[in-house]
């Protein structure tokens, strides 16, 4: 049956904790073949490991009584998805590992039987003979025909990759224990019903058999009883005593601790109903009663029956099916959420793991992210990650005292010298929000950011594991994970920390990732876990700080290390290559990440650049030069963490392009990030990061195609700085032109340049053909306007020439643009006609970055103070006048007309934040009376 | 105009070239109106805007509705429905200050041959008199007396409780087109080219009853009346169709100066020409100050010295067509709004800062762009204008409308508020001080939240 107990649990090993925590400064990911997910054949790493199957897919399987562990269904129900891989044979090693003993029965001492509530088990398993790894989640079902009650079910993901299993295993927790919680909860029900209709029979039994015995009782007076007599008070005491098992058994379904619940929005429809329930047993004191109401108001058709006295447990008897035991409705909620989570964790690992950090970054900067980044599917995202907050035993402290002690300050301070009010203020705002708008819908950065966190200790877990032996399969149950982590944060207690810091972080973790904490608090068998957390925590935290630390340890790496040393530190590190570098690459993404309000991976890229092939000297300067800078006029640390991981608005983007320029010739054949062209992994450092960034397929094809037009309009149009000027400030650009799909094409294009009102809206509308009205260019910033050759036109021309102050046209027939003049440097530099960018998601990416960059510089500008109000009431406004247009000038390094771009934003960001609270209002039209030209080619 | 959009072939002339309608550009750099904000909630033409208090404003017109904004956030706070047909009168009826009742009233008249008054602070429907034969066309309140009147094809008095206290006899039926208070209970009412002054008589110990006595027609229009206002306290000024502009001593109502054929007395031939159409010459709409008076006359906007009995400055084509709504502005510029859809703002300036300041330069024709709005017409108007001691100074244009714009208000705090036939209505501000508004909400509002930390 199953081979050599190749099922080994975490331990606390002494090697863990001598093994010196040194992480390679580079980050190593650059060694991973980091490729988005492909379809079979052209994804050379799922062969490499010589799985059966072509992707990941989500296997149920049930051990059943009758004929063992058999598999149930798989998510996606496609045979081609696991091709010849053995479902029977997988499903028995999945079945095997649950040692976590669900007892149900009569535990000695207890006179009836008693169901254990027992918690899902979550367990990595690997078999490397098949090429399978398995993130695999047993939970419980009841039924009441069952043995013992209980029929014990797994829910397993199932990937070729097993950094991918190890690595997202709290995300992949979460959502699992969210489908089978709703899968849980119907099953209760179902049971709960089951048992109603159990009792039914049985009262009827009882009824039946009361009536005999007194037929029996007065046919026989002669003073004793009869063995038949005697066997039906036998008959009759047991079916009592089987009522009052029954009754039990339905108080304790109905008990189930409730407040378990509240973290699953899965099923929070159903929850409320489920909730009602206890109520209803707990008032009606005689569970009997409860009882017969729910059995006529919900079942008023059911007929008992009559239950036979020795009713045995048959084997040739038919299962009830999953659907059964659960409610339909449940199951089918429950095959949602699988099919939820396989495309979640569908794609390459690294593609998961940056689109994961990209997202927590863009949470981060909330304040400014809506302005332009497409935030329709993170939002959509948003609550996943928030949920997978791994589970926190109790609140131990109050939040305020978390806030107190908040440490993301701490560590900036440990990163650089400076310290400023503002960022303090940025931080605050995202915990207040976390604090005051604590239902679970609310997205909180900070919750968001732990999330990373957690992820990068999941990270460090797993690498530990992995490399302490190559024949470990079973990887971790949450009980030893907890004991790794332990040893781990002990491991990595090297970096000297303050633990104040430590412990506050987990506190403010803890106190937003509420929902998940009761899963594990309820648990009475697991006693452990409270602790595994508590400490898994504090070395998450570790590692953050030790990151923090080794942040600082990477810019001067990146001052002064060469590409050999790096080589050097990958020879170094013995261990599996994979695994380290994808926690490397973690830590390198947290080195940017840290206080950041502007963080894509864009930075990362220019970051990655720098390393290969930028002269060191240069990061050094940025580093020194801007943070003093800002200094003087006690201006935002973020930006000295911006110029830090990203100084490019001071580096020149030619710089940028010239150092990729050099290495240039080794970029060639995977320049695109696209193409999946099989990169070797360590000289594709260059390309990965982009390549992990673009959410999805589609999405990634989008941005790909509007970079490539974007790049194309550059090149093709002289003045397209003004035109990129237009948008950035807020005029509207309409594009006016014959071809339908020339216009559109040109405008989706340009959209990358718009800035976005709200998260909702993007304010660009890709063709019309009516006359324009003033509603439009409130609405609108980006219109692509048809021209129309017959005279109908004429009412569309006169309007837009009515309306030429509010516009800016682009006249793709003739060639023209009429917009005001532009002068600025900004602009140059995100639309370079002479770049050496190729690449349409390349220069999406650059344009990302420059953007991401110019938000920060809006987010200055728009939260400090006596920039916009006096300081004190003696203070004239030409005074805070002329203090606005120094800083915009000196410390933001803005030029003529790029000031009035950083004004628009902060105008947008400022409206933003009041209608954070108060829905949306009406954009208002801003405008300048500024002359206009006609640009030719 | 269109040169750059139609593109090549045609010679560039601009219709500014054609017309001597004096155009600005887009170099505005004195107007203040750098923001603005739509607001719809009209299905219909726009007429009237009534200012209620500091931050609110109501719009009514031809849609029957009426509706109350806030000025400052451009947000709808109320919808009043109640008329089936479009509204031809409103006018805010201010609280009483003896009043315990403090909400602010409105009386609005439509063409149902109703009066409905509105509280504007709830949107309920106080009251509704619909006993009127016809249209009741003007609306004015005496706070004196606490007694408004109706102005239809009769003149009807009526208390706050709406009962009708007295009325006149049926006047025409063309109705009162409009309707002033003057000293000594008496109120002025234009019907058709006559002004006939009634005298009001308040009930006194002798009798209970309000009467209305007409006490003399003043028949020295041509034609029709459109417009009547009071200028100061001692005179008031109608304008009638055909251009005359008559100021009435408010004492004895004979005339203090008339200004008949203004338009042509500075005209050379050919503006004579232009003026044959009667539409150009009507007297739409005064707006006036100490000394002045401002008539909206035609397409253009004249100034008329009450001392000097003359015009000081005028505008012959202020607009592309009739100027229908002017206002004054206490820093010397006044506003004119107009049938062509557009809003102008002039400033009158003594003539020898006019030759002394220079013609907004082309600096654009040095880098061999072509400029949209030619200036052209400038040196034309200067030499016509010279005549008159001032000018006209046009120093912007708000460009949004899409038909004629019916009316606007000023507010001091919150800019500028503009309605249409296009259906909406556009609150113009001042976006400098709108951001520094936001600036201040902004951090109030991080304060709120416990957001703001001070550096030292």
């Amino acid at each position: 049956m199953i081979s050599a107990p190749d099922v080994v649990a975490f331990t606390k090993e002494d090697e863990y904790e001598e093994e010196p925590y040194n992480e390679p400064a580079l980050p190593e990911e650059y060694s991973v073949p980091l490729f988005p997910f492909a379809s079979q054949g052209t994804n050379p790493w799922s062969k490499l490991s010589g799985a059966k199957f072509s992707r990941d897919f989500i296997l149920i399987s049930e051990f059943s009584e009758q004929v063992g562990p058999q598999p149930l269904l798989t998510i996606p129900n496609d045979t081609k998805v696991f091709g010849t891989f053995d479902l029977n044979y997988f499903s028995l090693r999945i079945m095997s590992v649950d040692y976590q003993a669900s007892f149900v029965g009569h535990p000695p001492g207890s006179a009836y039987p008693k169901l254990n509530f027992v918690e899902d088990s979550k367990v990595v398993l690997g078999d490397s003979k098949e090429g399978a790894f398995a993130y695999v989640h047993h939970l419980t079902l009841y039924d009441l025909e069952a043995r013992g009650f209980v029929r014990p079910f797994c829910m397993a993901y199932i990937s070729a990759d097993q950094h991918k299993i190890m690595q997202q295993f709290q995300e992949l927790s979460t959502e699992f224990s969210k489908a089978s919680e709703c899968l849980k909860t119907g099953n209760r029900k179902a049971f709960a019903g089951e048992l109603e209709k159990k009792l039914k029979d049985l009262d009827y039994t009882r009824t039946v058999l009361h009536t005999e015995t007194e037929i029996q009782k007065k046919a026989n007076d002669k003073g004793f009883y009869s063995s038949q007599a005697i066997e039906k008070a036998n008959e009759l005491a047991s079916v009592e005593k089987s009522i009052i098992e029954h009754q039990d058994l339905l108080k304790q379904i109905r008990s189930y601790p409730h407040r378990k619940l509240k973290g699953s929005d899965l099923c929070s429809g159903e929850m409320e109903r489920i909730q009602d329930q206890p109520d209803q047993a707990a008032t009606t004191s005689n569970p009997d009663e409860s009882a017969d109401t729910d059995l006529f108001t919900c079942r008023p058709s059911y007929t008992p029956k009559l239950i036979k006295a020795k009713s045995t447990k048959c084997f040739d008897k038919k299962l009830k099916t999953l659907e059964e035991l659960c409610d339909t409705e449940y199951f089918t909620q429950t095959l949602a959420q699988l099919s939820h989570i396989e495309h979640m964790f569908r794609g390459d690992l690294c593609y998961l793991l940056t689109s994961q950090i990209d997202r927590a970054l863009l949470k981060q900067q909330h304040v400014t992210n809506f302005l332009f980044e497409d935030l329709v599917e993170v939002s959509d995202r948003v609550v996943d990650k928030q949920k997978s907050a791994p589970p926190q035993p109790c609140q131990d402290r109050p939040l305020s005292r978390s806030l107190e002690e908040c440490p993301i300050p701490q560590v900036l301070i440990s990163i650089g010298s400076y310290k400023s009010s503002v960022e303090s203020v940025l931080i605050k705002m995202e915990q207040e929000l976390g604090d005051q708008e604590y239902k679970e819908v609310e997205v909180t950065e900070l919750s968001s950011f732990d999330a990373q966190e957690n992820l990068d200790y999941l990270d460090l877990d797993m690498k530990g594991s992995i490399s302490s032996g190559e024949s470990i399969e079973v990887l971790g149950t949450e009980k030893s994970t907890s004991v790794l982590s332990k040893s781990d944060s002990q491991a990595s207690l090297t970096v000297p920390l303050s633990p104040q810091v430590v412990r506050s972080k987990a506190v403010s973790y803890r106190t937003i990732s509420e929902d998940s904490i009761e899963v594990l608090s309820t648990c009475p068998s697991e006693a452990l876990i409270p602790d595994d957390f508590k400490a898994s925590y504090p070395s998450a935290i570790n590692e953050e700080e030790s990151y923090a630390g080794d942040s600082e340890g990477a810019i001067h790496f990146q001052a002064s290390i060469s590409p050999p040393v790096l080589d050097e530190a990958e020879e170094g590190s013995l261990e599996n290559t994979p695994s380290q570098t994808d926690s490397s690459c973690c830590i390198g993404k947290e080195s940017d990440s840290l206080g950041m309000p502007p963080s894509t991976p864009v930075h990362t890229l220019s970051d990655e650049d720098g390393v290969v092939s930028s002269p060191p000297q240069r990061y050094r300067q940025k580093d020194q030069g801007f943070p003093v800078d800002l200094a003087v006029e006690n201006a935002h640390p973020s930006q000295d963490n911006t110029s830090e991981g990203f100084p490019a608005y001071e580096l020149d983007p030619s710089h940028l392009l010239a150092s990729r320029d050099v290495s240039k010739s080794s970029l060639d054949n995977y320049s695109d990030t696209t193409s999946y062209v099989s990169s070797v992994a360590s000289t594709s450092s260059d390309r990965t990061p982009s390549s992990a960034h673009p959410a999805g397929p589609s999405s990634e094809r989008h941005q790909k195609r509007a970079g490539q037009n974007a790049l194309k309009f550059i090149r093709q149009y002289p003045f397209a700085h003004p035109a990129i000027y237009s948008l950035l400030s807020g005029r509207t650009l309409v594009v006016l032109g014959e071809d339908e799909a020339i216009v559109r094409k040109l405008v989706t294009a340009l959209s990358i340049f718009v800035p976005n009102y709200s998260r909702s809206v993007k304010p660009v509308k890709h063709w019309v053909s009516s006359p324009l009205h003033i509603m439009d260019f409130q609405k609108w910033k980006l219109i692509g306007l048809q021209r129309v050759a017959s005279p109908a036109s004429a009412g569309t021309l006169h309007s837009l020439s009515r309306y030429s102050r509010y516009t800016s046209i682009l006249d793709l027939d003739n060639k023209t643009l009429r917009c005001p003049l532009y002068r600025g440097t900004l602009v140059p530099r995100l639309a370079d006609h002479r770049t050496q960018i190729k690449r349409g998601s390349t220069y999406y990416l650059h344009v990302q970055s420059m953007l991401t960059q110019l938000c920060s510089k809006a987010f200055l500008y728009t939260f400090c103070h006596h920039l916009h109000l006096p300081a004190h009431d003696k203070e004239t406004e030409e005074l805070v006048a002329s203090r606005q247009a120094s800083f915009l000038r000196l410390n933001l390094g803005l030029v003529n007309e790029d000031v009035k771009v950083v004004q628009y934003l902060a105008e947008l960001l400022k409206l933003h934040y009041m209608q954070e609270s108060h829905g949306t209002s009406h954009p208002t039209l801003r405008f300048d009376y500024v002359p206009s030209f006609l640009y030719k080619i | 105009m269109l040169r750059w959009l139609i593109g090549g072939g045609r010679e560039p002339q601009g219709l500014a070239e054609k017309s001597p309608l004096q155009t600005i550009g887009e170099e505005q750099t004195q107007n203040p109106y750098t923001e603005l904000l739509v607001l719809r909630a009209h299905r219909d033409i726009v007429r009237f805007l009534v200012q209620l208090d500091d931050c609110r404003f109501a719009s009514a017109g031809d849609d029957g509705i009426v509706v109350v904004w806030n000025a400052q956030t451009g947000e709808k706070l109320l919808e009043l429905s109640g008329h089936t047909q479009k509204i031809t009168a409103i006018i805010t009826f201010p609280p009483l200050e003896a009043c315990e009742e403090k909400n602010q009233l409105i009386l609005t008249a439509s063409a149902d041959k109703t009066v409905i008054v509105w509280d504007c602070d709830t949107g309920r429907q106080v009251r509704k008199v619909s006993c009127f034969h016809s249209t009741v066309k003007c609306l004015t309140i005496l706070q004196r007396l606490d007694v408004w009147l109706s102005g239809g094809s009769d003149l009807c008095v009526w208390n706050r409780r709406l009962d009708l206290l007295c009325k006149t006899s049926h006047l025409s039926d063309t109705g009162v087109s409009a309707l002033i208070e003057i000293p000594k209970n008496c109120v002025v009412a234009a019907v058709g080219k006559e002004l006939i002054i009634f005298k009001l008589v308040a009930p006194t110990e002798g009798s209970l009853e309000w009467n209305i006595l007409e006490v003399k027609r003043l028949l020295d229009h041509q034609d029709n009346i459109l417009s009547l206002v009071n200028v100061n306290d001692l005179s008031f000024v109608s304008g009638s169709h055909v251009g005359e502009l008559i100021v009435w001593d408010v004492s004895d109502w004979t005339v203090q100066a008339c200004e008949r054929n203004f338009w042509t007395q500075l005209d050379t031939q050919q503006e004579i020409k232009l003026c044959q159409k009667p539409n150009d010459i009507s007297i739409h709409h005064f707006t006036w100050d100490e000394e002045n008076v401002f008539a909206a006359v035609g397409r253009g906007l004249y100034v008329y010295n009450l001392q000097m009995k003359r015009v000081i400055a005028c505008q012959k084509t202020a607009h592309d067509s009739s100027v229908l709504h002017i206002a004054r502005l206490p820093n010397r510029q006044l506003i004119s709004c107009s049938e062509d859809g557009s809003v102008r703002i002039w400033e009158l300036r003594e003539k020898q800062q006019l030759a002394a300041e220079p013609l907004p330069t082309g600096f654009f024709n040095m880098w061999g762009f072509g400029r949209v709005n030619k200036q052209a017409s400038q040196p034309v108007k200067k030499q016509q204008e010279n005549t008159t001691p001032c000018s006209l100074e046009l120093i912007g244009d708000l460009i949004g409308h899409s038909s004629s714009v019916e009316m606007f208000l000023h507010f001091e705090d919150h800019g500028l508020v503009t309605c249409s036939a296009d259906h909406l209505i556009i609150l113009w501000k001042n976006g400098e001080r709108e951001s520094g508004l936001r600036s201040l909400k902004l951090f109030q509002k991080l304060e709120e939240n416990g957001d703001l930390y001070l550096t030292v």
